[in-house]
C-alpha cells in the first residue's frame, strides 16, 4: 500500500502526460502536417446557430401508399374484368376494403389483389372477412421497415437541401424512430433553410380534364387541385402522373425570354425524356399541369411534342422562389413531409458571452477550491490540488478524444465535478487524521485511511453516477452535454484520486519519513 | 499553508448530540415539504419554455427599445404575446408568446422575428426558441422519468451495498430534500426547464453521496462498537464525519458560487437550485438520514447478533 513500483509510477505519469498531449490541440491552431487534431466543439449555445427538431410524417407515408395501392388495385380489377364497390381507405388500422361486384367472384378478387406487385415481400396481406369484405392489410413490420428507409432517405434529402445553400459545418443526425435533428452553426435565422425543409417538393407533371370551373368533385381518377398563385381557383388534375420530378437531372433559376421574368429551367432523365415526348405528342392542344406538392404551378397549353428533354417552369417567381424551387427540384423531392417542431436559435454574441461567462465563472471557482484546500488540508490539500489540476487536465483530454460537444451546463458540470473531486481527497485526509488520534503511527495511519477511505469513494462516486448516466439517456440537447461531463468527470476524478494524489502523498512519505504528519 | 493546514471547522473530539435534536429536525423537514407541496399545487411551478410550449424571441435593439412599437407591430402580425418585457439593458427585448396543440410554433417564431424587424429596424434576434407542444409534453416525460428511475437506482445501489433501512431512509430523505427544491423553485420564480432537471439530478447524486459517507461510517461503527446503542452509534457516526461534510459541502458551495454570480441568466437559475440543494442536502445527512434510521433501524439493527454487513472491503 505505501510502495509504489517504479512501473506504476511511471504509468500515472504517462496517463497525465498523454492528458496534457490531447489538451493540446485545443489551444495551438492545426500544423499543416497532416496529423490527427482531436478538438472539443463548441456546442451552439456557445458558438451560436440554430437548431432544428423536425418531425418526420410517417402517417402520410402510409396513407401514400395505400392510396398508390387502392389505384393499382382498381386498374387490375378493372383489366380482369372484376367489379367492385365501397372501396376505403382505414388510415388506423392501415388497411384497405372494398366489396366484391357478385360474392360469387371473391375468390378471384382475392387472387388479383394477392397477386398486385409488393414492393417488399410480405407487404401486406389480403383476407376475406364472412360478410364478403376484401381487405389488404399492411404488415406492421413492412410498414416499420418502410418508415426507417424514408427517415434515412430523408435524412440524405436535408443533407442535399442545406449543402446547396452553402451552410458550414451543418450536422443532420436522426432521432428515434420519426425525428431528424439539423443543427446549423452560424446560423441564428434559419427561416429560409426552414421553409426548404419544410418543402416536400415532390413535382409531377400530370394531363388536365376540363371541366366547368368551380367543379367541386373530381371525376372519376381525378383531383381537384389548387393554382398555386391563386388558391381559390382549381382544376381538375388526373391522377395519374405522366412525368415524374423523380426523373429531373438538373434545374436552376433562370429567365424567361418571353416575359424576362423569373422562371425555372430543368433537364430530364432518358426515361423522363422519352414519357415528356410520348405524352406531348398525343395530347396537342390540351393543358398540362405542373404540380408541385399538390398546387398547380402552371398548367400551360401542348402546342407541339416536347421530345428534348429539356423545359422551362414559369410560374410568378421571384428571384429567391426560383433559385430555392431549382435547389428543391435538383436534390429530390423528400420521401415523406417534414415539419419542424422545435425551434433554438441563437445569435452569435449571446454565444461569446455564455462563453466568457462559463470561462469565468469556471477559473473563480477553481481558485476558490484552491485556497480553500490550501487553508483546510496544508500540505495534503496542495497535493489534493495537483490532483485537482490533473483532473480538469484529463477531463479535457477525454472530451477531446471524443471530439464531444462543450455546452453552457457542460462548463458548468464541470465546474461541479472540480467541486466534487476534492471530496475524495478530503475523506482520506481526514481519515488519516481521525488514524492518528487512535494512536497510530504516521505510516500506518496513511495506511489505514486509504484503505478505508477507497470503499467509501467508490460508493459515494457510484450513486452519482448512476443518476447522470440516467440524465444522459432521458435528456436532450445541451442536457446531455452537462450529464457526459459529469459522468467523464467521476471517472477522472477517481483516477486523479485513487492513483495521483495518493501516489504524491506516498512519494512525500517515503522521501521526508516524516515524524508527524502535516493534518 | 504548506504545511499543517490553517483551519478546521470543528475539533476531532467534537461531541454534538444531533439526535437530541432528531424530532425537531424531522418535524421542520416535514413542515417544510409539506409546505413546498402547498405552493407545488398553487400557485404551481413556473414551467419552462421545454415543458409548457411556446416561443421566446429575445432582441436587442439598435437604440433604447420602443414596447409600444413592437406591441403593435405584434399585433398587425396577428401574434398575441404572452409578455413583452425588458431584461437586462434598457436595449434588451423579451417576447414571450403561448402555445397549444394548433399552434404552428415554426410559423409564429418567423413572424415575431419580422415583426421586430419592422418595429425597430436594426434590432438583432440575440435568441429564438420555439418548442411545439407535442415536443415539451414529451420532453416533460422525460425529465420526470429520468428522475424517477435515478430515484430507484439509489434505492437499489444503496439496498444493495448496505441493508434495507439504510437504503429506505436515503430516499425518504432524498424525496423531502426534492419537494423543498420545488418549493423553492416556486418561491423565486425560477423557471423549471431541462436545466433545472439536470440541477435536480446533480442535486440528487451529491445529497446520497453525502449520506453514503455518513451510512459507511454508521456501518464500520457497528461493527467496531458491537454494544453500543444506536442512538449513540449514530451521534458517533456524524461527529467522525462531521468536518468532512462540512470540507466537501464547502467545496461544491465554492465551485458552485461563481456560476451563480457570474453565470448569466442561462445558469445563475441552475447555480442557485444547486446552492439551495447543497445546504438542504447536507444537512438533511444530519438531521434527517440519521433520525429516520435511527426509528427504523432501533430494534432490527442492534439486536441483530449476526454482523451487520457481511464484509468490508
Amino acid at each position: 500500500m505505501m510502495y509504489y513500483s517504479r512501473i506504476k509510477l511511471l504509468s500515472v505519469a504517462a496517463v497525465c502526460l498523454l492528458g496534457a498531449l490531447l489538451c493540446v490541440p485545443n489551444f495551438v491552431r492545426k500544423p499543416a502536417l497532416n496529423i490527427p487534431w482531436p478538438q472539443i466543439h463548441l456546442g451552439l449555445d456557445l458558438r451560436g446557430g440554430s437548431y432544428l427538431l423536425l418531425q418526420v410524417d410517417l402517417d402520410s407515408l402510409t396513407h401514400d401508399r395505400l392510396q398508390s395501392l387502392s389505384e393499382n388495385m382498381r386498374q387490375a380489377l378493372i383489366s380482369a374484368n372484376l367489379g367492385y364497390r365501397n372501396i376505403s381507405i382505414d388510415q388506423k388500422a392501415a388497411s384497405l376494403s372494398f366489396q366484391p361486384r357478385d360474392p360469387s367472384e371473391k375468390d378471384r378478387d382475392v387472387k388479383v389483389v394477392e397477386d398486385l406487385p409488393r414492393l417488399v415481400p410480405n407487404e401486406f396481406a389480403v383476407t376475406s372477412r364472412d360478410d364478403g369484405t376484401i381487405v389488404l392489410a399492411l404488415s406492421p413490420d413492412a410498414t416499420r421497415a418502410r418508415a426507417h428507409d424514408a427517415v434515412s432517405q430523408a435524412i440524405e434529402i436535408v443533407r442535399r437541401r442545406i449543402d446547396a445553400t452553402g451552410a458550414v459545418d451543418p450536422q443532420i443526425t436522426r432521432q428515434g424512430e420519426d425525428r431528424i435533428v439539423v443543427e446549423l452553426p452560424g446560423i441564428s435565422d434559419p427561416e429560409r433553410i426552414k421553409a426548404l425543409l419544410g418543402t416536400t417538393a415532390r413535382m409531377t407533371f400530370r394531363l388536365v380534364d376540363e371541366v366547368p370551373p368551380g367543379t367541386a368533385v373530381a371525376p372519376p381518377g381525378d383531383t381537384i387541385l389548387p393554382l398555386a398563385d391563386h388558391p381559390d381557383q382549381t382544376l381538375a388534375v388526373r391522377d395519374h402522373i405522366d412525368v415524374d420530378g423523380a426523373d429531373l437531372t438538373n434545374a436552376g433559376a433562370t429567365t424567361d425570354e418571353q416575359t424576362g421574368g423569373w422562371a425555372v429551367s430543368f433537364s430530364l432523365n432518358s426515361i423522363g425524356t422519352r414519357a415528356f415526348g410520348d405524352v406531348t405528342q398525343a395530347n396537342v392542344g390540351r393543358r398540362f399541369a405542373i404540380v408541385l406538392d399538390n398546387k398547380v404551378i402552371e398548367a400551360p397549353v401542348i402546342r407541339s411534342a416536347i421530345t428534348g428533354g429539356n423545359g422551362i417552369i414559369t410560374g410568378n417567381f421571384d428571384a429567391h422562389q426560383a433559385t430555392d424551387l431549382g435547389l428543391l427540384l435538383r436534390a429530390g423531392a423528400l420521401p415523406v413531409p417534414l415539419s419542424v417542431v422545435e425551434e433554438r436559435s441563437i445569435g452569435p454574441s449571446l454565444g461569446a458571452d455564455s462563453i466568457r461567462a462559463g470561462a469565468m465563472s469556471l477559473a473563480v471557482g477553481f481558485g476558490l477550491v484552491i485556497v480553500f484546500m490550501a487553508l483546510f488540508y496544508g500540505l495534503f490539500g496542495w497535493y489534493a490540488n495537483v490532483a485537482l489540476f490533473a483532473n480538469l487536465v484529463l477531463m479535457l483530454a477525454i472530451l477531446s478524444l471524443f471530439g464531444a460537444t462543450l455546452t453552457l451546463p457542460g462548463m458548468a458540470g464541470m465546474l461541479l465535478t472540480l467541486g466534487m473531486a476534492v471530496d475524495a481527497n478530503i475523506l482520506i485526509i481526514e481519515r488519516i487524521r481521525e488514524e492518528l488520534k487512535r494512536g497510530r503511527t504516521p505510516l500506518a495511519a496513511m495506511q489505514a485511511g486509504f484503505e478505508r477511505a477507497t470503499s467509501t469513494v467508490l460508493d459515494s462516486n457510484a450513486t452519482a453516477f448512476l443518476a447522470h448516466v440516467m440524465l444522459f439517456v432521458f435528456g436532450t440537447g445541451p442536457v446531455r452535454g452537462f450529464a457526459l461531463t459529469i459522468t467523464i468527470g467521476i471517472a477522472t476524478t477517481l483516477f486523479s484520486t485513487l492513483f495521483l494524489s495518493r501516489m504524491l502523498m506516498v512519494r512525500w512519505y517515503a522521501l521526508t519519513r516524516p515524524s508527524t504528519l502535516p493534518v | 499553508m504548506f504545511g499543517r493546514p490553517l483551519l478546521r471547522f470543528v475539533r476531532n473530539d467534537t461531541h454534538i448530540n444531533f439526535m437530541r435534536g432528531r424530532f425537531v429536525g424531522l418535524a421542520t423537514s416535514a413542515v417544510l415539504s409539506l409546505a413546498s407541496l402547498i405552493l407545488f399545487f398553487h400557485p404551481g411551478l413556473t414551467l419552462g419554455l421545454d415543458f409548457r410550449g411556446g416561443i421566446v424571441v429575445e432582441a436587442k435593439t439598435s437604440g433604447p427599445a420602443d414596447f409600444g412599437k413592437i406591441r403593435s407591430a405584434l399585433a398587425t402580425h396577428n401574434l398575441k404575446a404572452e409578455g413583452v418585457q425588458a431584461f437586462g439593458g434598457p436595449d434588451d427585448v423579451l417576447i414571450r408568446l403561448d402555445a397549444d396543440e394548433t399552434t404552428n410554433t415554426n410559423a409564429v417564431v418567423d413572424e415575431v422575428r419580422h415583426a421586430v424587424a419592422e418595429a425597430q429596424p436594426g434590432a438583432t434576434i440575440v435568441r429564438a426558441d420555439a418548442v411545439g407542444a407535442s415536443v415539451s409534453a414529451e420532453l416533460l416525460r422525460n425529465g420526470l422519468l429520468a428522475l424517477g428511475i435515478s430515484l430507484l437506482m439509489i434505492l437499489a445501489y444503496i439496498w444493495f451495498r448496505f441493508e434495507w433501512e439504510f437504503a429506505l431512509s436515503a430516499v425518504i430523505t432524498l424525496v423531502l430534500d426534492l419537494t423543498k427544491t420545488v418549493g423553492f423553485l416556486v418561491l423565486t420564480h425560477i423557471e423549471f426547464d431541462l436545466v433545472m432537471v439536470a440541477a435536480i439530478l446533480t442535486i440528487l447524486g451529491y445529497s446520497t453521496n453525502d449520506k453514503v459517507v455518513v451510512y459507511d461510517r454508521v456501518r464500520e461503527n457497528l461493527r467496531r462498537y458491537r454494544t453500543m446503542p444506536l442512538r449513540e452509534l449514530l451521534d458517533l457516526s456524524i461527529n467522525e464525519t462531521l468536518n468532512r461534510t462540512l470540507g466537501t459541502s464547502c467545496t461544491v458551495f465554492l465551485a458552485a458560487l461563481p456560476l451563480a454570480i457570474f453565470g448569466g441568466a442561462s445558469l445563475s437559475g441552475f447555480a442557485w437550485v444547486m446552492l439551495f440543494g447543497i445546504v438542504v442536502g447536507t444537512s438533511s445527512s444530519i438531521f434527517i438520514a440519521a433520525p429516520l434510521l435511527l426509528l427504523m433501524g432501533e430494534k432490527r439493527l442492534r439486536k441483530d447478533t449476526r454482523p451487520a454487513v457481511q464484509q468490508e472491503v
